[in-house]
């Protein structure tokens, strides 16, 4: 038994239950719909926190990739015709050339420093699709045709739970085998010293740029995810809140847990939700709240917890 | 066989020359200590040959091959490896984890391997684990693999970080005063870990301040003075060299000095 408990795949396996498990629970279509905006954030925080949990290398910009993601599959079936399920890797692939080509030259920088870097990326990529306006729409955005697979077209909130949760269980356990590997041996090295990781032969700029990659195709799916769940997009999918609200997401759930990743998007999705009936003071709770979590769980809410349970056992 | 030749090498930092046309070569199999007073260039020099500084002149020669400009993690490839004066742990992994990242240089799967946790992944892991608990046993800290690295004493810390250098299979190794801060049991510890590598037949280049330490071991010191050689030789015509004593009494290295010849 203990054995199983600490198999490497164990949280995936237990969160893929709760997945199979918790609609016999819903009231209604409405809980379907969160869960798929649950799934489809904790799948790119997932990605992002490869980056900066892992890897420790921020990024403000995120929500760029999203923003791709999420017009490929937009632009790419109105404009050309271009069958949606292609285009969800095509817009993969571009972020993974984009994040490549600006990669290299960005993740030398450290800190603030690249902080700033990757929010001017974040924010380029979000003016270019709010000016396009001839391919995107422009500030109004454009409505995005529905997923259709060999002549199934995928449409509600029901449909799409286990679309996305089914996907979000895939990311989630890539993310979980990267960290046992090698790769994921060298990249959380590289967060700690990146001089040690460089004399023990690491290629420091290459696993950064890696990441940076994986990282942005894991946004890019849940930027195209959202807009074909939605049904449209706007240019805020790419906005600096948007990247803000991920790197949010990445920190209130834990830097470096990947099962962290899926409980700061569960909060952060949910808790706007369940705040609304505080009317107006909605948004102060919600702030309060994330405070208070930072406050008393400062490693986030996975590796706090994690640490009193096992500081207790002891 | 020379394993390593620096010829004429030198480096400035802001007009001050850290390193001033100093000349080595290390004999494959020995262990060649860099002593001299605080501020002399040693540790400059180590991260000069491990590819962390680059020089303004002269030229280093690795097992036969120029790697003057070579960046850190290509010489690491080549097996040349290091520890560091101010520990560099990965400080959120483990002791066992630790070491496995040292045998990051053989380990060969592309990222997509990785990420589907290819069989091969899975064999190679198992490997490396084995390997760098066979590399922790070999500076004592077998029992301590699965604690967490910031659980360690220093002492302990600079063993760690022996073990991860020597999980990646070095020709030569560069300890940078890896009895620093250790109690005389732990001294005694890191002298029989380096007496064991030599019998494996790597070479050990030594910066210390332990004296007893590095003329117990030594088969050949090098003394350097405000970035430039004053002295090299085996520890006995370096013990009793004039102008070796002059330079420590007469600069900060004075305790040192009494430690070494009193």
């Amino acid at each position: 038994m203990v054995s199983l408990v600490q198999t490497r795949l164990m949280p995936a396996i237990v969160i893929a239950a709760l997945i199979v498990v918790l609609p016999a629970f819903f009231p209604s279509a409405y809980y379907y719909r969160i869960g798929v905006l649950v799934f489809i954030f904790a799948l790119a925080v997932v990605g992002l926190n490869l980056l900066m949990g892992f890897a420790g290398q921020v990024s403000l910009g995120h929500a760029g990739f999203l923003g791709i993601g999420a017009y490929s599959v937009a632009i790419g079936p109105v404009h050309f015709g271009v069958p949606s399920w292609l285009c969800l890797f095509g817009g993969a692939a571009l972020s993974g050339v984009v994040a490549f080509i600006v990669g290299r030259p960005i993740l030398k920088l450290k800190g603030h420093y690249l902080a700033v870097a990757t929010l001017g990326l974040g924010l380029l990529l979000a003016i270019v699709l709010t000016n396009e306006a001839r391919w995107t729409g422009g500030p109004d955005g454009m409505s995005v045709p529905r997923l259709v697979l060999f002549g199934w077209s995928a449409r509600g909130a029901t449909t799409w739970y286990w679309i996305a949760g089914a996907t979000f269980i895939v990311a989630f356990v890539l993310a979980l085998n990267l960290m046992d590997s090698p790769t994921g041996r060298a990249l959380r090295a590289i967060h700690d010293s990146e001089i040690a990781a460089r004399v023990l032969g690491i290629d420091v700029a290459r696993k950064k740029v890696a990441i940076f990659v994986i990282s942005a195709m894991y946004a890019s799916v849940a930027g195209s995810f959202l807009a074909l769940f939605n049904g449209y997009v706007t240019p805020d999918a790419a906005g600096f809140l948007r990247s803000i609200e991920l790197v949010a997401m990445v920190v209130l759930g834990g830097m470096g847990s990947i099962v962290g990743s899926l409980v700061g998007a569960v909060v952060l999705v949910v808790l706007p939700q369940a705040l609304t009936v505080f009317h107006d003071y909605e948004q102060v709770l919600l702030g309060l709240i994330v405070m208070v979590f930072m406050i008393f769980l400062r490693r986030g809410i996975v590796p706090s917890l994690a640490a009193a349970f096992a500081g207790r056992r002891k | 066989m020379m394993i390593l030749e620096v010829e004429r090498l030198s480096v400035s930092f802001g007009g001050v020359r850290a390193v001033d046309d100093v000349n080595i070569s290390v004999e494959a199999g020995q262990v060649f200590s860099i002593i001299g007073p605080n501020g002399s260039g040693k540790t400059t020099l180590f991260n000069l040959l491990s590819g962390v500084y680059t020089p303004d002149h002269g030229v280093i020669r690795f097992a036969g091959e120029t790697v003057t400009d070579l960046e850190p993690d290509r010489l690491a490839r080549r097996g040349l490896s290091r520890t560091f004066q101010n520990l560099q742990i990965f400080s959120r992994m483990s002791v066992l984890e630790n070491v496995m990242v040292g045998h990051h240089r053989h380990e060969d799967t592309g990222i997509l391997a990785d990420l589907v946790h290819w069989p091969s992944v899975r064999r190679q892991n198992a490997a490396t684990r084995e390997l760098a608990l066979a590399a922790l046993a070999r500076v004592g800290l077998a029992d301590e693999a699965r604690l967490a690295s910031t659980s360690l004493s220093y002492g302990a810390l600079k063993r760690l970080e022996i073990a991860r250098a020597l999980a990646s299979d070095p020709k030569l190794l560069l300890l940078d005063e890896p009895a620093a801060g250790c109690n005389p049991i732990e001294t005694q510890e890191i002298d029989r870990v380096i007496r064991s590598l030599i019998k494996d037949g790597i070479t050990v280049m030594l910066v210390e301040h332990d004296m007893r330490l590095v003329m117990n071991i030594s088969d050949r010191v090098h003394v350097l003075a405000r970035g430039r050689t004053l002295a090299e030789g085996t520890p006995e015509e370096v013990r009793s060299n004039a102008a070796v004593v002059e330079a420590y009494l007469g600069d900060h290295g004075s305790k040192e000095a009494t430690r070494a010849f009193g």
